[in-house]
């Protein structure tokens, strides 16, 4: 069977890893739009969190037999935690000052992660097991969807889902959203705001990190698979806009799916569309697609 | 500064002087940007490394004259500039940064692929030519002239940018962009010209490095480049004349001697960037200017 001239087997392949990346592009600007909208900081660091989330889950299988389910849970805690420490003791005596030393500071702390890391485990991927009940693959009738990849999917959308719910349609989300707008209002209602702010960072690096745990299994686990893999995110963040949360889970996979498409027809392009697509949007909307310009 | 730089090669070696005026320029019309522009660029590597690219080639392969192929360069970085710089000031402050890096990171990934870069290998063994078809850069001191000679006209280009009413207009705008406008200046226009000043020099300097080290490569395009400008600006304080020139020497020095020690340069300027964030944001050259009360 053929679609355009293309093997549908080839088409629909790419088409599911473009929505594979596409999940971990939904995920990762998501934690950066939330914790962007509280904090005003571009976390930096999130690429190396995301590779944090997903060595975790490694060294925990490889020392303490942790499995992958139990990895799920304890490392986005585990993660969140150090990005809480990380708010609480440098983050925090920034925010009286101009954005962009939030930006260096969490570049800063990018580069001592990614390097401690490449220090201790050399620059080569290791791989991380499927779990044994997502190994093999369902026949679709067009092609064969290996299981582990169709949860990844699923899961990623459930927990995106679950986000945008929290933060648009809850009493919680209600208070975060006030607070965005206006904390010192907020603050003088008798909320923690403070508080508040520390926790979301820790959300939005815990987001990284269960990232990270569930692309373990598909990309090796290896020092520098945040780096690259950030500043395609920022472009994600640029074309979705900051503004909204379903902003970014619709641009994420939208151009992962449109990522893989590239890789059908034109795969010399398939590493730039991302760039590309941000470049026109910039001259059509310069606020992003979903994005309101303050 | 200009008197150390002369007397210099008697002690340092070479190479490494060149290396650091090479970066010291870079950092200068980085600085431009940032310090007094108060405009976050996070992909100044693309300007360095694709005058670098132009430049080599320019040398290897058409064969031109060192300061023709360094002037190509600069044109080709500036063109660059002013595409970028189009787009990027469509947004401001976090976002200008994530574009700038965003676009960067495509034109790394072009080099990566164009025919011309030579891919991984880059662009190896560029001849240094012969300077006006007379002086032979071979000779490591001739081209050390030739070096500080483009350094210091980059150097005292930037200072009478920054002390020209175009200079103030553009720290007007970093101070308060909404009363700079409503004074009546159109501010997109003088921060695109400050990108492209700022891009085209950027471009000097790449374009010279790749004629002093022979070789233009992915290095110097690649997103960690950019983020190094950044440290080496801050190092030496933003917004400062000098700062960015004593930026480069301190970080390329200690890059010379952590060489051997792999992924620890990493660490060390990750260190070093959180500590100046978090302690020491004026840089070597604020805290003196602050010191003695006078701007340096």
């Amino acid at each position: 069977m053929e679609i355009f001239g293309i093997p549908s087997q080839a088409l629909f392949g790419q088409l599911l890893i473009g929505l594979i990346n596409g999940s971990f592009y939904a995920l990762l600007s998501l934690g950066l739009a939330v914790i962007f909208g509280l904090l005003n900081i571009i976390n930096f660091t999130h690429g190396a969190q995301y590779m944090l989330g997903a060595f975790v889950a490694y060294l925990g299988l490889q020392h303490l037999g942790m499995n992958y389910w139990v990895a799920l849970v304890v490392t986005p805690i585990v993660v969140g935690a150090t990005g809480v420490l990380i708010e609480r003791t440098m983050l925090k005596q920034l925010y009286k000052l101009d954005h962009l030393y939030g930006l260096l500071l969490t570049f800063g702390l990018a580069l001592i992660i990614q390097g401690l890391f490449r220090h201790e485990f050399g620059s080569s991927g290791m791989p991380y097991p499927v779990p044994e009940v997502f190994k093999g693959a369902i026949n679709t009738g067009f092609m064969f969807l290996p299981k582990y990849r169709a949860w990844v999917i699923v899961a990623s959308l459930v927990v995106c889902l679950a986000t945008w719910y929290v933060i648009e349609r809850t009493k919680l989300g209600a208070y975060l959203r006030a607070a965005t707008e206006n904390p010192s209002l907020v603050q003088s209602f008798g909320i923690n705001v403070p508080r508040m702010i520390t926790l979301t960072y820790g959300f939005g690096v815990g987001l990284a990190a269960l990232a990270g745990v569930m692309a373990a299994p598909i990309y090796q686990v290896n020092p520098t698979m945040g780096a690259d893999l950030i500043i395609v995110v920022f472009a994600v963040v640029v074309i979705g806009g900051m503004g909204s949360i379903m902003g970014a889970i619709v641009t994420g996979f939208g151009l992962g799916l449109i990522e893989g498409l590239t890789k059908v027809f034109y795969p010399e392009a398939s590493s730039t569309v991302i760039f590309v697509i941000m470049a026109i949007v910039l001259l059509i909307k310069p606020a992003g697609l979903f994005g309101t310009q303050k | 500064m200009v008197l150390a730089f002369s007397i210099a090669p008697i002690w340092v070696y070479p190479i490494f002087l060149m290396k650091v005026m090479c970066f010291a320029l870079f950092a200068c019309a980085f600085n431009l940007l940032l310090g007094f522009g108060g405009l976050l660029s996070f992909g100044h590597a693309m300007f360095l490394g694709s005058a670098g690219y132009a430049s080599a080639h320019a040398a290897k392969v058409w064969g031109l004259n060192p300061e023709f192929a360094v002037l190509f360069g600069t044109l080709c970085s500036l063109v660059l500039a002013y595409v970028v710089g189009s787009l990027a000031i469509r947004r401001q402050g976090i976002y200008f940064a994530m574009i700038t890096l965003a676009l960067a990171q495509m034109i790394f990934f072009f080099s990566l692929q164009a025919p011309f870069t030579g891919g991984e290998d880059g662009i190896q063994s560029v001849p240094r030519g012969k300077l006006f078809g007379v002086i032979d850069l071979a000779d490591n001191m001739n081209m050390y002239m030739f070096v500080f000679t483009i350094f210091i006209l980059g150097f005292l280009f930037i200072w009478r940018v920054i002390h020209s009413p175009f200079g103030q207009i553009l720290k007007a705008i970093r101070e308060h962009q909404d009363r700079a406008t409503s004074l009546g200046y159109d501010t997109d226009k003088f921060k695109l010209l400050a990108f492209v000043i700022s891009g085209a020099i950027a471009g000097t300097a790449g374009a010279t490095k790749s004629l002093v080290f022979q070789l233009a490569s992915l290095t110097d395009v690649h997103w960690s480049m950019s983020g190094e400008v950044v440290l080496m600006t801050l190092v030496g304080g933003m917004g400062t004349l000098f700062g960015p020139v004593a930026g480069a020497a301190v970080i390329v020095s200690m890059q010379n001697y952590l060489a051997q020690l792999g992924a620890w340069v990493t660490i060390v300027q990750g260190v070093i960037f959180v500590v100046c964030v978090l302690a020491f944001r004026r840089g070597i050259i604020g805290e003196i200017a602050n010191w003695i009360k006078k701007p340096l």
